[in-house]
């Protein structure tokens, strides 16, 4: 059971997970209560499915300028990541070994690509500059004869930071590698034209732009050899079996909907919003950084940093005072490791202790912001004097 | 990962917070997986801990224990406050998830640093 809210909640986790829009849980419900078939039943129960799924398909294949029959619905990000990379891995293992990977992706694709490691392929984790940035000459000069994969996120979940996506593409285009890019955070946040962005594979999540949670799609750009990961029916075209969650997919298809719809305010008001916050917390608190500044960076993103205070004592503290924000510092879910992004920008495991992630939405109100603004300087505050290193 | 009612307010409001100017011992010890730190400071009269006070930089966890382990200190005879597990300061302040058992140490280590510097 829920815990009921605290009164007037913050929420400024957003690169968790967001809310489901009203709009997309009242899309949803039908397909629970009447419209629940099979979407493989010839009957009616069956078609109305069909016909959601197919409508939802337009939706996602619309958001990211791709032709629906280019959509394979999957249970979330993690599964495309999965998919995209195995699946191209498989099918082009005869031509080569070889795969290009950065270090700051998500544990979905880095994970996926240590777990080939193991089973011999060659990965090449590229390093990043200190905005978390890398540069379409580095993956050139990193691609051999025996490449069969580049794997690049478009946007990073913790400090912001958006490759040169076409660029990369073009690069990879002219080796003739397939192209992955995590798109989990990029896509409904800033425009994504997968031709211009010249990637082979692209991936999605719902929970993220205001869907439900375990549902999520990889764009298959057309005569991309992808061998399949979950075998079974023939759902997806043969790229991804089990009987579709229908409701859920309904969900996305109506979240990127809205997300394309609202995509130019939605930039302009998060991407503002965040830009006060920034220059109101750096007033109020001394010594502190924000990571990825100077690169091209998602607007509802804010990386922080300061000396003397610890991540978790500072999420935990706004916690007490009904404000979710989360931390780098992976002590915090239980394993001891320093965010493997802020090592990555070259922040040593102390700095990188310090540091809080704030993500806004399209949701986001200014109150909310404005609470965080208020509660931080003084919590900071706190934390640093209980610091036997703090001279002030 | 939950901490207790007891833990969160130890460390929202912690108790025994300072320096001492006037202590027979100090204490600084690190963890060296996160680089958070302890450090403490004791005052012994007729045999026991006369007072105690504490700076931490760290975690809600380490934050909680030191202040918490420092408070027990104080009025302990000497033999007794060496012998303070992190077991015994976890469990008071309702346990701590697996993830954070290291965190603790930092005010077992520390106690008895602080008192083998007596000499
Ligand atoms: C960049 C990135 N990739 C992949 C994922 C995984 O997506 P999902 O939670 O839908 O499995 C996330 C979200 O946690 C993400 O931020
Ligand atoms: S995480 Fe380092 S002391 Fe708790």
């Amino acid at each position: 059971m829920l815990e009921s809210k605290r009164e007037m909640p913050v929420y400024l986790d957003n690169n968790a997970t967001t809310a489901v829009r009203p709009e997309v849980l009242a899309a949803m419900t039908p397909y629970f209560l009447d419209g629940y078939g099979n979407a493989s039943s010839i009957h009616w129960f069956g078609q109305q499915a069909k016909a959601a799924i197919d409508d939802a398909r337009r939706e996602v294949s619309a958001l990211i300028g791709a032709e629906p029959s280019e959509i394979v619905f999957l249970s979330g990000g993690t599964e495309a990541d999965n998919l995209a990379i195995a699946g191209i891995v498989e099918s082009q293992k005869p031509k080569g070994r070889h795969i290009v990977t950065s270090r700051i992706e998500h544990p979905a694709v880095l994970n996926t690509c240590k777990h080939l490691e193991k089973q011999g392929f060659d990965v090449t984790f590229l390093p990043v500059d200190a905005d978390g940035l890398l540069t379409a000459d580095a993956v050139q000069r990193a691609i051999r004869s025996d490449t069969i994969l580049i794997s690049i996120m478009h946007a990073n979940n913790e400090i912001g930071t958006i490759q040169p996506v076409d660029e990369i593409g073009r690069v990879a285009r002219d080796a003739g590698v397939c192209f992955h890019s995590d798109g989990v955070q990029a896509a409904g946040k800033i425009p994504v034209d997968v031709r211009a962005l010249g990637v082979d594979l692209y991936s999605l999540s719902s929970h993220k732009i205001h869907g439900p949670k375990g549902v999520g799609a990889l764009f298959v750009g057309k005569g991309t050899p992808l061998t399949p990961l979950v075998r079974g029916g023939g759902h997806e075209r043969n790229r991804r079996a089990g009987t579709e969650n229908v409701a859920g997919i309904v969900g996305f298809g109506c979240a990127a909907r809205l997300a394309r719809e609202d995509l130019a305010d939605a930039m302009l008001r998060t991407g503002e919003l965040r830009d006060r916050m920034e220059a109101r917390l750096q007033a109020e608190i001394p010594d502190l950084r924000i990571n990825a500044r100077n690169a091209p960076r998602l607007p509802n993103t804010s990386n922080i940093m300061v000396d003397y205070a610890e991540g978790e004592g500072m999420v935990i503290s706004l916690d007490l005072k009904g404000i979710a924000v989360s931390t780098g510092s992976a002590c915090s879910s239980g394993s001891m490791e320093p965010s493997h992004v802020l090592t990555a920008i070259g922040k040593t495991p102390g700095e990188g202790f310090g540091s809080l992630r704030i993500s806004l939405s399209v949701l986001t109100t200014d109150d909310e912001v404005d609470r965080l603004v208020e509660t931080l300087p003084g919590i900071v505050e706190r934390l640093r004097q209980l610091s036997p290193h703090y001279r002030k | 990962m939950t901490y207790s009612d007891k833990l969160l307010d130890y460390f929202e409001n912690p108790r025994c917070v300072g320096e001492l100017e006037d202590a027979d011992a100090t204490a600084e010890v690190h963890n060296p997986v996160c680089g958070d730190t302890l450090k403490l400071w004791v005052r012994v009269a007729d045999g026991k801990v006369a007072d105690a006070r504490f700076k931490a930089q760290g975690c809600p966890a380490a934050i909680a224990t030191s202040s918490f382990a420092t408070e027990m200190l104080i009025g302990q005879d000497l033999d007794s406050a060496r012998r303070i597990t992190r077991e015994q300061i976890a469990d008071a302040l309702g346990g701590l998830p697996a993830s954070k058992i290291h965190c603790s140490v930092l005010a077992s280590d520390a106690i008895r640093a602080a008192l083998d510097g007596l000499r």
